[in-house]
């Protein structure tokens, strides 16, 4: 994917799987751009001093937001941050003319300049991208605008829209994640539903831990939460509103169970599994009206479903040829065709809001990965190996996947780690205890 | 006391123990909420005894035992399970008063949906079973519990075929 900017610099991102074609990371001639490989990746320096604090009561900000935004671009893989103390030049003044010759005596490829306004409740914060060996800004200025409590948002919207003009690619760090939080012995597991910041920081908790509850999802717009929970005593899919924090039950059938549910992209059905008699199908379920559907009929296991991004197809897991493999049908049912053909047992898989992979949990040789193949079932790669990876969710750009590991033996725990569609950049996320079943929510508005 | 109104007690009984338990309907079943959620329903506490009275719930446990358990990615009940079962339902057939949930389990070796719907799998087996054994379908409801509730804690196969169980366990239902 290519992006032509307002300066005429081509920016380019290739994701290629070949393995060969170790093009230098960092083109010197020419255009500022970041090429990815199979090969090792050179991080693109980067260069981003304190924000300029404009007034006294943004001082607690200006260094914050820097941070947060540098710690945005390395957690990337793709940016190496340039520590302040190489620095030769200062930024005092936003809107001083930039001296290349500094940045450049520091190898410094790319510079983020900004600077921050604090008033009563609000904060504006100003940032400006440049291409320090064209001797260019990339792009031009933005400001933004809101409360001082949302301040590490504005510091990914900074971030995100550098990743954007670097690579092309729209940007993910202004998002946030669904998940279980995890505590106590592998016994007697409490369970509660939270959500935090894409980077592990805002952790809030949605539920008690009086019931077990999993697996929540995110719907297309981020507003309501669809997650199984043992409140009833039996498992059952619920709605929760976010802003609210108030849930429904959901497609409820008396002695069934009810699991594994996800939005369709309009955000108005969802996909789920019913239990009945031991035997699990798929079925959708009008989200206003209530009416249900049944989609598979087979007396195999049929859970795991996602949509595509458009809306029209289905893909899920089934046993029904005797293990574990993956599946794609029509959006209204139909003739299943299987996808996943490799060895060993495939599962939860989940669509790329790009369209272009599948990412899924594979079981082989008992160890599991997480790994991607095109939505045909070609080009299979796998990007992860341990005891237990399980459940990956999709970045907003469909560029990073985060999933669930979980360690072996008495005191195994479960944590959350990211890695991007390459195999590279495999990272832990957040730091506050167990945490398993992310779903990571579109970009924030 | 007519079938019907017997149900539907039962079922009162159960969502009350639903209510106060949301977890876990823990072994026995015979606590003091499902007592007080009863109300005017002429439980009889006598029939809690240790494990060498017949009547027992510690002798459905433990002298009958109240598990089976499951080959790797399987349903199907061994003879052994299917002889546990056996024992089972000729309890249930002669103490009529309680009612019964099959939880299934699954170990951590697979997905989490995937042990959910393989853990209603195992219970609905056992179910099945007791039911052939002449148990009324109405009095035996499932919960699959799949992977979030092992006994074992261990990541051997010694524990995990402890965990890949079906349990029935045992609540006070109906006053006969």
């Amino acid at each position: 994917m290519t992006y032509q900017s307002p300066f005429g610099l081509l920016l380019a991102i290739g994701l290629m799987f070949g393995g060969l074609n170790a093009a230098p990371a960092v083109a010197q001639n020419g255009p500022l751009r970041i090429e990815i490989t199979e090969g090792v990746i050179e991080p693109l320096p980067i260069a981003v001093p304190n924000f300029v604090a404009e007034n006294g009561a943004a001082g607690e900000y200006a260094q914050n937001l820097s941070r947060v935004i540098a710690a945005d671009l390395a957690g990337t893989g793709l940016f190496r941050e340039i520590p302040s103390s190489a620095f030769v030049g200062r930024v005092d003044s936003f809107d001083a003319p930039i001296a290349y010759a500094d940045w450049k005596a520091i190898n410094a490829q790319a510079l983020v300049t900004g600077a921050v306004s604090a008033s009563g409740d609000r904060i504006v914060v100003k940032f400006r991208l440049f291409d320090i060996f064209s001797g260019q800004q990339m792009g031009e200025g933005l400001q933004f605008a809101g409360t001082a409590q949302s301040w590490r948002r504005m510091a990914h919207k900074v971030a995100d829209a550098v990743y954007s003009r670097i690579t092309g690619e729209g940007g993910y760090f202004d998002s946030r994640v669904v998940y279980v939080s995890e505590s106590g012995p592998k016994n007697d597991r409490a369970k509660r539903l939270a959500v935090m910041d894409y980077d592990g920081a805002n952790v809030q908790y949605l539920t008690d831990s009086r019931s077990i509850v999993i697996a929540p999802r995110f719907s297309p717009s981020g507003d309501r939460i669809l997650y199984t929970s043992y409140i009833s005593g039996f498992p059952k899919i619920y709605l929760m509103d976010v802003a609210s924090v108030q849930a429904r039950a959901l497609a409820d059938q008396p002695g069934t169970m009810t699991f594994a549910p996800r939005f369709a992209p309009d955000g108005r059905t969802v996909v789920f599994s019913l239990e009945q008699g031991g035997n699990s199908d798929l079925y959708r379920v009008d989200v206003a009206s209530g009416a249900s559907s049944r989609l598979t009929n087979a007396p195999s296991i049929e859970t795991a479903p996602d949509f595509s991004p458009d809306g029209s197809q289905i893909v899920f897991e089934s046993d029904r040829s005797g293990t574990q493999q993956i599946y794609v049908m029509s959006a209204g049912g139909g003739e299943p065709r299987r996808i996943s053909n490799g060895a060993g047992r495939y599962s939860t898989p989940v669509w790329s809001p790009r369209g272009d992979y599948i990412a899924f949990t594979k079981q082989n040789q008992g160890r599991f990965h997480i790994g991607v193949m095109r939505t045909d079932g070609s080009e299979e790669r796998l990007l992860t190996a341990s005891f237990l990876d399980e459940g990956p969710t999709w970045s907003p750009n469909g560029r990073v996947i985060m999933f669930a590991r979980e360690t072996a033996g008495a005191a195994g725990q479960s944590s959350l780690y990211s890695v991007d569609i390459s195999g590279r950049n495999l990272r832990a996320v957040g730091a506050n205890g167990g945490a398993s079943d992310p779903s990571w929510s579109p970009l924030l508005p | 006391m007519s079938y019907l109104p017997k149900a539907i007690l039962l079922i009162a009984v159960l969502g009350l123990a639903a209510c106060n338990n949301p977890d876990r309907f823990g072994a026995g079943g015979a606590g003091g909420d499902g007592m007080n959620g009863a109300g005017a329903g002429g439980i009889d506490s006598s029939g809690l005894g240790d494990a060498s009275d017949p009547r027992s719930v510690a002798y459905f446990q433990q002298t009958l035992g109240d598990r089976v358990f499951f080959a790797v990615d399987q349903n199907t009940l061994s003879d052994e399970a299917r002889a546990t079962l056996t024992g089972q339902a000729q309890w249930l057939n002669t103490n009529t008063d309680y009612a019964v949930i099959v939880e299934g389990h699954a170990d951590e070796q697979g997905t989490r949906q995937y042990n959910l719907a393989l853990g209603a799998r195992r219970a609905s087996a056992a179910q099945n079973f007791l039911v052939s054994q002449g148990v009324a379908a109405s009095r035996i409801r499932t919960v699959s519990y799949g992977k979030e509730r092992p006994v074992e804690v261990c990541s051997t196969e010694d524990c995990y075929s402890r965990n890949r169980r079906a349990v029935t366990v045992l609540s006070l239902g109906a006053g006969s």
